[in-house]
């Protein structure tokens, strides 16, 4: 069999145009404010990316890709938090010391899971392990009983449900509705400011760009095939001596470690972490990211990302009651007439006439190389 | 946990949280239903279905209003008609639904979620539009306020009776239209095997749609009961959906009996656990344990013996 090398030449060119659009257009066009908010719409792309392997790829549709986002950015924010709960911060506290939200709570010490994320290393490994754990337990649980389908779908949405009212609940240990607030400083730099801002926003593209390479290298790799094989027909990737749980699994874990490190910049680039962003309704927000993008196209679903939550801004900004309309509609259109987003519109529509202009080329080539013959 | 607490006081405890786990009971078996019609029967995910019970609420909120300035002499047998009108208006939609959007999905479940789940979010933006983002509350008529005292520690709201009664005879009604009558061999036909159903004569498309409809239906009488002893908001539906649908997985997809089972010991648990932990911190331990033992237990309490 021909080897499948990493990037065809059309799948090189929409990396390039991806990265000129994220690292040159953006910056050049829009304000700081702007640039700001399409930092946040960025770290969402890293859940919408991560669907596309688990759901596109994979076919498991994961409701609480929230949990993982939260997870991820639930951790960065603990950091942060502590970073900014200096003693001399928190004077006026009854315990100095501790994050704000403790002390209103009547909290005296610092829980002892909060203790390991003084350090900045351990932070950021439990970004990737704590999601990853999280998911390879759900999945150890659910793929070896061979639960898929549409009961995955509704236990993962438990899932972020129950995370949800349990941060809500527990607020002396979690800041509760309001979730951790007022972050400021990374080791000593200030992440307030708008440069600053400008900064984690190239930071995030650069990730999200890592993260892709890994998607393409993962849907590149056998283990890719595997995946689309499993999807279309389970049974026969299981009669043909292929352990279908453990591939689902390991795609679920990369899924989640995908939405968690975009969790951890959403933190970064927005400034706080809420249960806002953990609960049912974000959940499947991520999902229509991905589905207006393209549930099969990694590429598609980042412009998903960027579109939905452009058009949510400016909608809700103008007509807040025409949004959630819009929303639904969306929801239904692209189900319904799109299924495959808009990489599957640019396929069937844009693709050809590209491809009509090259076969002009390629027309026109051998011509060229007649004629100095004649 | 129980110091404090004499045996006579626990014993009315439990009795007083045991009756509200009931009225909770009644209230999660008129909701999952409809969603076991039409998620058990026909494996159709329908997110908007808490949409379609705060229909049915809309529409009683309407009616009581309607009898109490026009008719205020029958004000007390409104509730009647407001569950029968609930009930078409819920079914009429979800057939209507049915038609445009669901009968084109039926081989993609987790596409017929999403795009259920955008219809819902159109729902809950035109009941805002149209009865306001406050929540209103209907009047409930004389004969229903007020308590029973069972004993002198014990007493009982009459609207929760009502809602369990009602509750149990939904159910009945349910269990012979699905298993007694001629629709619900035809509905049990289709989904075990459709070109089969189509072969022997069964009007497949027409079934399928009634099927949905009374699904919806029956949501919409769910909510006509819930204004009974709650207030309705846009936003309400989306509250119960997933307990709704953990109720329904939980009991087993296919099984009536299962469904039941399941309300009853998941409103139990919560309502009792609510009493000595906080209210958030019993619905987290009794929905992980419902998670917990899905895990473990995939096919829910009462399955049905298939070969797959």
């Amino acid at each position: 069999m021909k080897k499948q090398r990493l990037f065809e030449l059309d799948e090189a060119m929409g990396f390039v145009i991806l990265a000129a659009v994220i690292f040159l257009l953006f910056p050049a066009i829009l304000d700081d404010f702007r640039l700001n908010l399409f930092g946040k719409y960025l770290t969402y792309a890293f859940v919408a990316v991560g669907l596309v392997l688990c759901w596109g790829a994979g076919g498991i549709l994961s409701l609480g890709q929230g949990v993982f986002f939260g997870l991820g950015g639930y951790c960065m924010a603990m950091f942060l938090k502590l970073e900014a709960s200096t003693p001399e911060n928190t004077a006026i506290q009854s315990t100095p010391g501790i994050p704000d939200f403790m002390d209103w709570n009547q909290l005296t010490e610092l829980p002892i899971w909060w203790q390991p994320f003084h350090s900045l290393a351990f932070t950021l490994a439990a970004i990737i392990v704590v999601p990853v754990a999280f998911s390879y337990i759900i999945g150890l649980a659910m793929f070896r009983r061979r639960v898929g389908g549409v009961y995955f779908a509704i236990i993962t949405q438990a899932i972020a449900a129950i995370a949800t009212i349990l941060v809500i609940g527990q607020q002396g240990y979690t800041g509760g509705v309001n979730g951790i607030t007022d972050l400021r400083t990374l080791l000593g730099w200030d992440i307030r400011p708008d440069d600053a801002k400008v900064t984690l926003y190239f930071v995030n593209g650069a990730l999200l760009f890592v993260c892709l390479f890994v998607a393409q290298v993962i849907r590149k790799s056998k283990l890719g095939r595997i995946l689309i094989a499993m999807r279309e027909k389970e049974d026969r990737v299981r009669f043909s001596g292929y352990d279908v749980a453990s591939f689902k699994i390991f795609v679920f874990c990369v899924g989640a470690a995908f939405a968690s490190i975009g969790g951890a910049m959403f933190t970064l680039q927005v400034g706080f972490m809420s249960p806002t962003l953990v609960g049912i309704v974000p959940s499947i927000e991520m999902v229509i990211f991905c589905a207006v993008g393209g549930r099969m196209s990694i590429l598609g679903a980042v412009y998903g990302a960027l579109l939905v939550n452009w058009a949510k801004t400016t909608f809700s900004e103008s007509f807040p009651e025409l949004w959630l309309l819009g929303l639904g509609g969306l929801f239904i259109a692209v189900v319904m007439a799109f299924p495959n987003g808009l990489a599957g519109i640019f396929d069937d529509y844009i693709k050809p006439r590209l491809a009509f202009l090259k076969r002009n080329r390629t027309a026109a080539d051998p011509a060229a190389q007649h004629s100095p013959a004649e | 946990m129980f110091s404090g607490y004499s045996m006579s006081e626990l014993g009315a405890i439990f009795a007083m949280q045991g009756f509200a786990g009931l009225i909770l009971f009644s209230v999660f078996v008129l909701m999952a239903l409809g969603l076991a019609i039409i998620f058990g029967q026909m494996g159709v995910i329908n997110m908007a279905h808490g949409e379609f019970m705060i229909l049915g609420a809309y529409v009683t909120y309407l009616v009581s209003n309607f009898f109490a300035e026009h008719l205020p002499g029958l004000f007390g047998i409104y509730f009647f008609i407001a569950m029968i009108l609930a009930f078409f208006a819920s079914g009429l939609l979800g057939m209507a639904v049915e038609w445009a959007m669901i009968r084109h999905l039926y081989k993609r479940p987790l596409d017929t979620l999403l795009a259920t789940w955008g219809l819902s979010l159109i729902l809950q933006q035109v009941y805002r539009s149209l009865f306001g983002a406050r929540e209103v509350g209907v009047t409930i008529p004389d004969w229903m306020m007020g308590s029973l005292p069972v004993t002198d520690m014990i007493e009982v709201p009459i609207n929760g009776i009502f809602v369990m009664v009602l509750a149990v005879s939904i159910s009945l009604a349910v269990y012979f239209m699905m298993f007694r009558s001629t629709w619900g061999k035809q509905v049990r036909a289709v989904t075990q095997n459709r070109v089969m159903a189509g072969a022997v004569g069964i009007d497949t498309e027409w079934t399928d749609r009634l099927t949905f409809g009374i699904g919806c239906g029956v949501a919409g009488v769910a909510g006509a009961a819930f204004t009974m002893i709650g207030s309705t908001g846009p936003t309400a539906g989306q509250l119960y959906i997933v307990d709704t649908f953990l109720v329904v997985v939980f009991g087993g997809a296919a099984s009536l009996l299962g469904t039941i089972a399941s309300a009853f010991s998941i409103s139990q648990a919560q309502s009792i656990m609510e009493f000595f932990l906080s209210g958030s911190m019993a619905k987290v331990l009794t929905l992980l344990t419902v998670v917990g033992i899905l895990m473990v237990r995939p096919q829910g309490l009462f399955a049905l013996k298939l070969r797959k």
